[in-house]
């Protein structure tokens, strides 16, 4: 089975899966290995990283040197075909007029979704991350917990391949030994900011991210992934073989031809299709899970937007990966006479307690990384190092004036130029001609940035719910979107900018640019693209729309695979828990199938 | 329609004006009025022209080299602008649909007039043909943001964008990355991290063994 247009669809499947992201990847991967019959709609189009990706274009060989436009907001070489903050025909709309309180939606609609950019940093939730309200009585605890979740984060880390070192830190978990790949060495900069970070007991540490610094071990891996299942042992394996190791150069946020980091185009859905058990429709917009008489979902009503009709597959399952607001909408578009509200919305909270992660950022130049001789600095693509939060003891002890903490990623140094004026106007201080650029060569590298991914609060305040009025060009109805950040984000925000403040000056340096109120320096909402919630997961059926495999209470063979269930969202990057959770409850639908209970 | 008619009008060059000297150096092109769109050939390789036409005539793509000589020159870092392309890339630039190129348009167009106007005021002559001393005399009261003086801060507004604009261009190419030091876009078999003089230069150990 392969790739179909939507008439080639068979008559029945064991599972609709909505989305082909990390959720709906690693969802189509467990079942169909599994031996499960699977279709898949995706909303974009198909997409081949093998032949798509730009990997050594300089910025002079792509248009307006690859700067962002309005149809490809990271440049015309970004991974992202035909997704964005704006997807044409398919608005989406704001309760409040201002500026802070609205909600920026980033949507990918492609095949792989947006596993073919993304920044490939995959950290493990830790044991408190899925009982803050336990720990700090806010917010909601996880109806598991971290052992429940544990192994399923070492699989995936074991099929996709993540590199990164285990340092015993609270919080902040090791991996079984041999399972992550090696850490690349650090660069200058992370090693100058990894020395003076000392002085204000920052610990700066490898980093986790989705790249292969080695070959998998397809001989072993296999085996352990998949015990007892010698053909999806070989699929696996062969998998495995097709994939290279990364070459230490080109931005993973373009893609990789030669497979070497995590995409669920390279990563999930080759595997997957090669079982001969999924069906990927593209251009295929689901619209509403539909239901039968018995209150059970049937399959999916969908827009094919090749010819621009309706249409419907069958299934005995349905899971929804689209990304955690667009699951949330198809459930609100679900409405039938039983459902006034949407469907698994008898506790009225899909769409409710959405959170985005705390961004904050500050740059700064460093006298010391001035003129240092000229090396190659490219690397894994991405950041080597970052810090993990490290004040859970004081938090604790109720001595900062914000509940949850924050990572730190790194940015910056000798990566490659273009596009941008390497010296601006400040330091340049008016030169042109030759002192121009040597002045450019001078200060290239010396520059350093920090961001700050931290953990919000769900509240109240923070939902989305359906437009009484706008509609998509298919006639769908829209999300409308409300935020309010708290003091918990600003009193982070600004912890953040001052923890940053003082390791630049740590390292000799100046912060760059005036400094700014927590109110102005945090980023809009939606901007760090880390949104979940919506469709919580939880021990109560009246208190949360799902339970902790996943599935909604209100009907039992539908499943929520994407980060709607997230009861928190940890200041760790989503997507690695995505998959480990798409992975579990992918291991639960096997099992209810085998017994007949789907 | 309207919108295009719109941002012909802004990059329109200010009217001739009877007392100086100057030739109007025309009307460029308007810029493109569609955009490259959501689905691009990522793993193209291009060329300035080629997502939409170029819109700089003759006489203004003439003292677009000049002046982004003058910024970026032949030295012992590198070969001038002109040499590698950046002319091109900033005409590619300013003849694109999108907003932010077309503010960078209604700065640039506008300011070469203004540096023809003061090279004749000054000189008689184009820009274009003048000496490097008077050239730089003229670059010299623009260059900066600050402490610029008032009859010239409309040429220091233009020249900031311009060589904003230029050293983007410049440093996206091979010889722009060989003079700023940066080594990469190169497959390795294995990465290695800073060398041991980055090291030493430092003060730090490579930590990841
Ligand atoms: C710039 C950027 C950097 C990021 N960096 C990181 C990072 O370093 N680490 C990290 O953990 N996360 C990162 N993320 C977030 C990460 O990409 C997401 O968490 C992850 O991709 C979510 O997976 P998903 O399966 O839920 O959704 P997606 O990957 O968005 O996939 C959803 C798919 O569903 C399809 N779809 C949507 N609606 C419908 C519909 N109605 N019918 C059919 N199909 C539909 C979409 O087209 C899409 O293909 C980043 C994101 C961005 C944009
Ligand atoms: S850095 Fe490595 S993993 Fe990333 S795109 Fe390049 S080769 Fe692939």
């Amino acid at each position: 089975m392969p790739i179909i247009a939507s008439s080639q669809a068979q008559p029945e499947y064991d599972v609709a899966i909505v989305g082909s992201g990390a959720g709906g990847g690693q969802m189509a991967y467990t079942l169909t290995l599994a031996g499960l019959k699977c279709v898949m709609l995706e909303a974009g189009r198909a997409y081949d990283p093998g032949t798509e990706s730009a990997m050594f274009q300089r910025p002079d060989q792509i248009p307006l040197m690859n700067a962002p436009t309005p149809g490809k907001p990271y440049g015309f070489a970004d991974a992202t075909i035909d997704g964005g903050w704006e997807v044409p025909g398919e608005p989406y709309t704001q309760a409040s007029t201002k500026a802070e309180e609205q909600f920026w939606w980033w949507r990918a609609r492609m095949l792989g979704g947006r596993t073919n950019h993304w920044g490939r940093i995959s950290l493990r939730n830790g044991p408190y991350d899925f009982k803050p309200r336990s720990r700090d009585g806010l917010g909601f605890d996880w109806p598991i917990t971290y052992a429940d979740v544990e192994p399923y984060y070492t699989k995936v880390e074991m099929l996709v391949g993540v590199f990164g070192s285990n340092e015993g830190l609270e919080n902040t978990p090791d991996s079984p030994p041999g399972v992550l790949l090696p850490p690349p060495k650090g660069r200058a900069a992370e090693l100058y900011a990894q020395k003076h970070a000392k002085k204000i007991g920052m610990p700066i540490i490898s980093i986790h991210r989705a790249v292969l610094t080695k070959l998998l071990d397809a001989d072993t891996l296999p085996a352990k992934l998949h015990p007892g299942n010698p053909r999806a042992q070989k699929i696996v394996a062969d998998s495995m073989r097709a994939r290279a190791a990364c070459f230490w150069a080109t931005d993973c946020h373009r893609g990789c031809n030669i497979r070497a980091n995590y995409q669920s185009t390279t990563v999930h859905l080759p595997p997957a299709l090669a079982t001969g058990n999924l069906d990927i429709i593209p251009n295929a917009h689901a619209r509403e899970v539909t239901l039968g008489k018995n209150g059970k979902a049937t399959g999916v009503l969908y827009i094919d937007k090749t010819t621009g009709r309706e249409a419907r597959v069958k299934a005995k399952a349905v899971v929804l990966a689209a990304s955690s607001a667009e699951s949330v909408r198809i459930l609100l578009n679900s409405k039938s006479a039983p459902h006034p509200q949407g469907l698994a919305n008898s506790s009225g909270l899909v769409g409710k307690y959405i959170t985005d992660s705390v961004g904050v950022s500050v740059s700064g130049h460093v006298p010391a990384l001035e003129n240092l001789p000229a090396h190659n600095e490219d690397g894994a693509g991405g950041p080597h190092f970052y810090a993990p939060w490290w004040l859970y003891t004081e938090q604790h002890a109720s001595r900062l004036d914000f509940a949850r903490g924050y990572h730190t990623e790194f940015n910056g140094s000798r990566s490659m130029p273009g596009g941008r004026n390497p010296l601006s106007d400040d330091l340049g201080r008016g030169a042109y001609g030759t002192k121009f650029k040597e002045e450019a060569r001078r200060y290239y590298g010396s520059f350093v940035g920090y961001t700050a991914r931290g953990e919000m609060v769900p509240n109240e305040f923070c939902f989305a719910d359906l437009d009484p009025a706008v509609k998509d060009k298919w006639g769908i109805p829209v999300l409308r979107w409300h935020w309010k950040w708290t003091d918990q984000e600003l009193n982070l925000a600004a912890h953040a900018i001052k923890s940053y403040t003082a390791l630049i000056e740590a390292m000799g340096g100046k912060v760059r640019g005036t400094p700014k109120s927590p109110r102005d320096a945090i980023a809009a909402p939606g901007k760090v693209i880390h949104e979940v919630g919506g469709a919580l997961m939880g021990a109560d059926a009246k208190k949360s729309v799902c339970n902790g495999w996943n599935q909604t209470w209100d009907v039992k063979n539908l499943f929520l695979c994407d980060a709607a269930p997230f009861a928190s969202n940890s200041d760790k990057n989503p997507t690695l828990t995505i998959m480990a959770l798409a992975w579990r409850a992918g291991d639960f639908i096997v099992e209810q199938a085998r017994k007949g209970n789907l | 329609m309207k919108w295009f008619a719109a941002a012909a009008a802004a990059s329109a060059i200010p009217e001739f004006t009877a007392g100086t000297a100057t030739p109007n150096l025309g009307a460029a092109t308007p810029p493109a009025t569609k955009g490259y769109g959501t689905d691009t050939n990522t793993a193209g390789y291009f060329k300035p022209g080629d997502v939409w036409p170029l819109t700089l005539p003759a006489a203004q793509r003439k003292l677009v080299t000049a002046l982004a000589d003058v910024i970026l020159p032949a030295d012992h870092l590198g070969p001038a602008a002109s040499e590698v392309h950046v002319p091109e890339m900033m005409d590619e630039w300013i003849s694109a649909p999108y907003p932010d190129q077309q503010k960078d348009r209604a700065k640039i167009l506008p300011g070469l007039q203004w540096i023809e106007d003061e090279s004749h005021k000054r000189f008689q002559k184009s820009f274009t043909a003048l000496t490097s001393v008077q050239q730089h005399a003229i670059c010299d009261d623009i260059c900066t943001r600050t402490g610029v003086k008032k009859e010239f801060s409309k040429g220091a507004e233009f020249f900031g964008v311009f060589r904003n604009l230029a050293a983007s261009a410049y440093y996206s190419t091979e010889p722009g990355w060989h003079a700023l030091g940066y080594v990469g876009n190169v497959p390795l078999t294995q990465f290695d991290g800073p060398p041991r003089e980055v090291l030493e230069k430092l003060g730090v150990t490579q930590t990841v063994v």
